[in-house]
């Protein structure tokens, strides 16, 4: 583990490059470039806060605002995106790699890293749009804010740890890569991401607790749309879920790295 | 007896009973079980076994084989990508490969972006590469291409930039593909030297490739694989020889090594169909040589058994220089002198007339019977080093090389212009 992390850092040119080679293809040959960066989550952001809350205007209980519902809806997204780009991409990791892994030796836990530094460039840049937005309809939760970044790490460990798994079992059983959209898709409707928990029946939400990322979207809707700290429990008890799936994967890497170009 | 005595040092790779093997399991999952547990793998498939070898610092080590003979298993083990399944690999310094040129270049981005990311790829910080960019650059020599997008690039292009960043920094042991044969001729010619330099400096280099020249020419030693195993480990040409003769082989063939008095080896192969009885070398008046001057003229003289009812037959002959590179070789079929309808227990005595325009030194003729222009087809018997003789300078002026081309020289030469006598009309 300490290992990988060693080759990490000695390839940190190699992950700086990637990232930052990663957004200007992205942007290579339009006209303004990197202003569709800003521009893709603003169009989300508006989306939901202008036509969802017109249409629907529903005022939910402790937001001061008649955009509440969009505001719920944005801070749960801006979780919830993390989570799910960085599991999304980690999936296919090591499958869409395979050339550069059969060709060259690298330490592959760059690949993960770069994954997750370009996310959180990407996260960053809703963040900032949802702040602005926020501004100008007037909710505004600064003592909260200090909190993000913290929910933005457990979002990391837990989608790293989840995503790192599924993706070095996917190299082997390629059904999981197929399988996984489908579930995700479940995981979306049992978060209250859309919706908000209260209007799940008592007898639901005891399920829904099963969910860890319940509790992560519920922090995150805590910390911007009611201004209020996050629950400390769930905070930890996330972590160390995290952790430990972080833990796992990084076992079952060590176990599958030898037959993994193998079997690409 | 040459007594400095050299220290031998340590061998920059060390190979023993390496082997790879590929395991399927009843199905994916069980694999996976198999990492925490004691399952067993349902079939094992050895793609290498036994392998051992050293190359020492400086060597050049050539790797030939069929296709499917595991050359590439091997060189990905030894750069690291694959693992292997048993025995160990022992390398003492950086391995640099050039397989992929331009893995990982990116066509929207500038040469000079590429190549900082690729070199960061093989794991180097942006302070060295900024330290090497002026090189890297002046050794691509694309000009102003250098700063602009990489899909405006031509192959070749694209191929120099590869090669310049993957030869940056010199490594330990450098794997060189038949990429090299990729880019024009002065290109080539550049990266070659650029090897050569490396190996002056110490580098070990591992060469693949099917161009017989090629290994020859840049080799110190060769090493054959055959269906995973080391077949022979030896000089090039002799290596070289015994592959040649294992690629014409067919079923019923057999292939036969002797080695010669002068330490070299002798492959034969073929069906045996036809079989050379006796080769000998004479002078005009019928006198056997063994040595011949240069430019006089020899008269080569073989036997040829016929063994069975044979439709066509082609000679050919072959000479070759010390180190194995071919002087001269033609055949029957080339001189349209192909003998028709031949039935068992025919003799056939061929003479051939040249004169050995030849530089001094050893040369060996090698032999090939066989049907059409080349012995891919119908193999009856192919012998190398059928024949060895020595050339020597005995009244001709001095001159370097394998060939006698000898020219006439004229020189003119015109006094100094005086700016006075300068008139023009």
């Amino acid at each position: 583990m300490l290992e990988s992390l060693k080759g990490a850092w000695r390839y940190r040119q190699f992950i700086a490059t990637s990232i930052r080679h990663e957004l200007v293809t992205r942007f290579a040959r339009s006209r303004i470039g990197g202003a569709w960066m800003i521009i893709h989550p603003l169009s989300m952001v508006l989306i939901y806060a202008l036509i969802l809350s017109a249409v629907l205007s529903a005022k939910l209980p402790g937001i001061e605002s008649q955009y509440a519902y969009a505001i719920y809806l944005t801070a749960g997204m801006l979780g919830w995106s993390l989570f799910s780009e960085i599991l999304n991409r980690c999936l296919g990791v090591f499958i869409e790699n395979a050339n550069l892994m059969k060709k060259l030796v690298f330490p592959k836990i760059a690949l993960p890293v770069i994954i997750t530094g370009s996310c959180l460039i990407n996260n960053l840049a809703l963040f900032v749009v949802i702040l602005v937005v926020f501004a100008v309809l007037g909710h505004f939760t600064p003592s909260t804010l200090l909190w993000v970044p913290v929910l933005t790490g457990i979002t990391v460990l837990l989608a790293l740890g989840l995503g790192l798994m599924l993706g070095i079992l996917n190299v082997f059983i390629r059904d999981i890569g197929q399988l996984m959209p489908i579930v995700l898709q479940f995981l979306f409707w049992f978060t209250p991401v859309v919706y908000p928990a209260e209007i799940v029946p008592p007898s639901l939400q005891a399920v829904l607790a099963f969910n860890p990322l319940f509790h992560l979207v519920g922090a995150y809707h805590n910390v911007l749309a009611y201004g209020q700290a996050p629950s400390l429990i769930a905070l930890v008890g996330l972590t160390v879920l995290g952790a430990g799936l972080v833990f796992v994967s990084a076992l079952l890497f060590r176990k599958a790295s030898p037959e993994m170009v193998d079997a690409l | 007896m040459n007594h400095t005595t050299k220290v031998t040092p340590k061998p920059l790779l060390e190979v023993r009973e390496l082997g790879k093997a590929y395991r399927r399991y009843r199905n994916e999952l069980m694999r996976v079980v198999s990492w925490f547990s004691t399952v067993q793998p349902q079939e094992e498939t050895w793609i290498l076994r036994n392998i051992n070898f050293d190359v020492a610092q400086g060597e050049a080590v050539g790797i030939v084989g069929q296709n499917g003979a595991g050359k590439s298993t091997l060189l990905k083990m030894i750069t690291g990508t694959l693992r292997p399944s048993e025995g160990y690999i022992r390398t003492h310094g950086r391995v640099a490969a050039i397989l992929e040129l331009g893995m990982g270049f990116n066509g929207e981005l500038t040469g000079r972006q590429n190549v900082l990311h690729s070199a960061g790829l093989m794991g180097f910080t942006h302070a060295q590469v900024d330290a090497a960019m002026d090189d890297i650059e002046a050794f691509a020599e694309i000009g102003e291409y250098f700063d602009q997008s990489m899909r405006v690039y031509s192959s070749g292009m694209q191929m120099r930039v590869a090669f310049s960043v993957a030869t940056a920094f010199r490594p330990e042991i450098l794997i060189v593909d038949e990429a090299l044969s990729v880019g024009d001729a002065y290109f080539q010619h550049k990266s070659f030297d650029r090897i050569r330099e490396f190996q002056r400096q110490g580098t070990s280099l591992l060469i693949v490739s099917h161009d017989k020249a090629a290994i020859q020419s840049l080799c110190d030693r060769a090493i054959l694989l055959e269906q995973g195993r080391v077949l022979q480990d030896g000089m090039p040409q002799d290596i070289m020889d015994y592959y040649n003769a294992i690629i014409a082989k067919k079923e019923n063939d057999k292939v036969e090594i002797t080695p010669l008095d002068s330490g070299q080896i002798q492959t034969r192969s073929g069906s045996g169909e036809a079989s050379i009885t006796q080769v000998s070398l004479h002078a005009t008046n019928g006198n056997p040589l063994d040595v011949v001057d240069v430019g006089q003229e020899v008269e080569l003289r073989i036997t040829v058994a016929v063994c069975a009812d044979l439709p066509e037959l082609v000679i050919g002959y072959k000479l070759k220089d010390r180190v194995g590179q071919d002087v001269f070789g033609t055949n029957t079929w080339h001189t349209h002198q192909v003998e028709q309808q031949l039935s068992a227990g025919e003799t056939l005595t061929y003479r051939m007339r040249f004169n050995a325009n030849l530089g001094p030194g050893s040369y060996s003729v090698s032999l090939s019977l066989h049907s059409s222009d080349t012995h891919l087809t119908h193999n009856y018997q192919w012998v190398d080093h059928a024949l060895v003789f020595q050339m020597v300078n005995m009244e001709k002026d001095f001159f370097l090389g394998s060939s006698w081309i000898m020219p006439t020289i004229e020189c003119e030469r015109q006094a100094a212009i005086s700016s006075e006598s300068n008139e023009s009309v």
